[in-house]
């Protein structure tokens, strides 16, 4: 059973930043042919900094953690057993190519069900842009199947 | 009545029911997944290695939720501009396979006002080709 204590846990807040050649690999990878997701000129003319962070990229950029093993290892999760059952993301503002973003996750809860065979753990996390503001709140729950 | 598809300069007419204009991916290959392990960073090796995932007791690699969470999300993106997508979320209700073709749906389900910004609540699904769901999800878009 993964230890309920841990509810309200924050992990160590970190910085990762928002570049240009991978979010154009990324568009590349989702089949984006958008060019405003890969040409910067064309995410200019409609009114961007630079290429925007597509909307599921912030959770690409959440596992680009120093340690993206460290909710894992504090929960003592066995790895081959875990799955991504739900992910959600609340918009409040977009961010960009050159921006650097802030993450900061928190277990927000971990409960079980069918008498524990499975677990779930609920991750939400804040993401900040280097002007402070907020740009996003990710909501993931991941799902330890045992038996 | 039919279902009714709409632009973006249509969407201050828009009614519970109308449809997003959907779209099928090419069946998702190996090289999707190679593709999506390296540009995503996630590098779970049961989606890239299938000696690693038969040695786990999978028939074979399958594709990351996240991929079909980003085929979803260019539904969104085709439909309005990013910036009037105010939320986005999915459940991952069954594994995507090699050799799968997605399609992207969704369907506006609710109008509704927030601080006097005009929205809508849609429900969104991945689908395989026999129809099979893969994922179920919904968002909320401001229309006006």
């Amino acid at each position: 059973m993964i230890d309920p204590r841990h509810i309200g846990h924050t992990l160590p807040p970190y910085v990762v930043d928002v570049e240009k050649g991978r979010l154009k690999f990324f568009a590349k990878a989702i089949g984006q042919t958008d060019p405003v997701y890969s040409d910067e000129a064309t995410a200019k003319a409609a009114g961007h900094p630079s290429l925007p962070v597509p909307p599921t990229f912030l959770f690409c950029m959440e596992m680009d953690s120093p340690n993206p093993g460290a909710l894992r290892d504090l929960l003592d999760l066995p790895v081959p057993k875990v799955l991504h059952g739900e992910q959600r993301f609340t918009y409040h503002a977009m961010a960009f190519a050159g921006d650097t973003l802030t993450f900061q996750q928190r277990i927000a809860d971990i409960y079980a069900k069918k008498g524990g065979l499975l677990e779930f753990v609920v991750r939400e996390t804040r993401v900040t842009n280097q002007h402070g503001q907020h740009v996003a709140d990710l909501h993931g729950i991941t799902v330890v199947r045992h038996g | 009545m039919a279902s009714r598809s709409y632009a973006m300069v249509e969407l201050s007419q828009l009614k519970t029911g109308d449809v997003l204009p959907t779209f099928t991916t090419p069946p998702v290959s190996r090289l999707t997944l190679a593709l999506y392990c390296g540009a995503s960073g996630d590098h779970n090796p049961m989606h890239v290695d299938i000696d690693y995932a038969k040695a786990g007791g999978s028939p074979d690699v399958f594709a990351h939720g996240m991929l079909s969470m980003g085929y979803l999300g260019r539904l969104l993106t085709n439909w309005v501009p990013q910036r009037r997508i105010r939320e986005y979320g999915v459940r991952f209700v069954a594994i995507t396979q090699v050799g799968e073709a997605i399609t992207c749906s969704g369907t506006v389900t609710e109008l509704f006002d927030v601080n006097g910004e005009r929205r809508a609540r849609l429900s969104l699904q991945t689908t395989n080709q026999h129809g099979q769901v893969k994922l179920t999800g919904d968002a909320v878009v401001a229309i006006a």
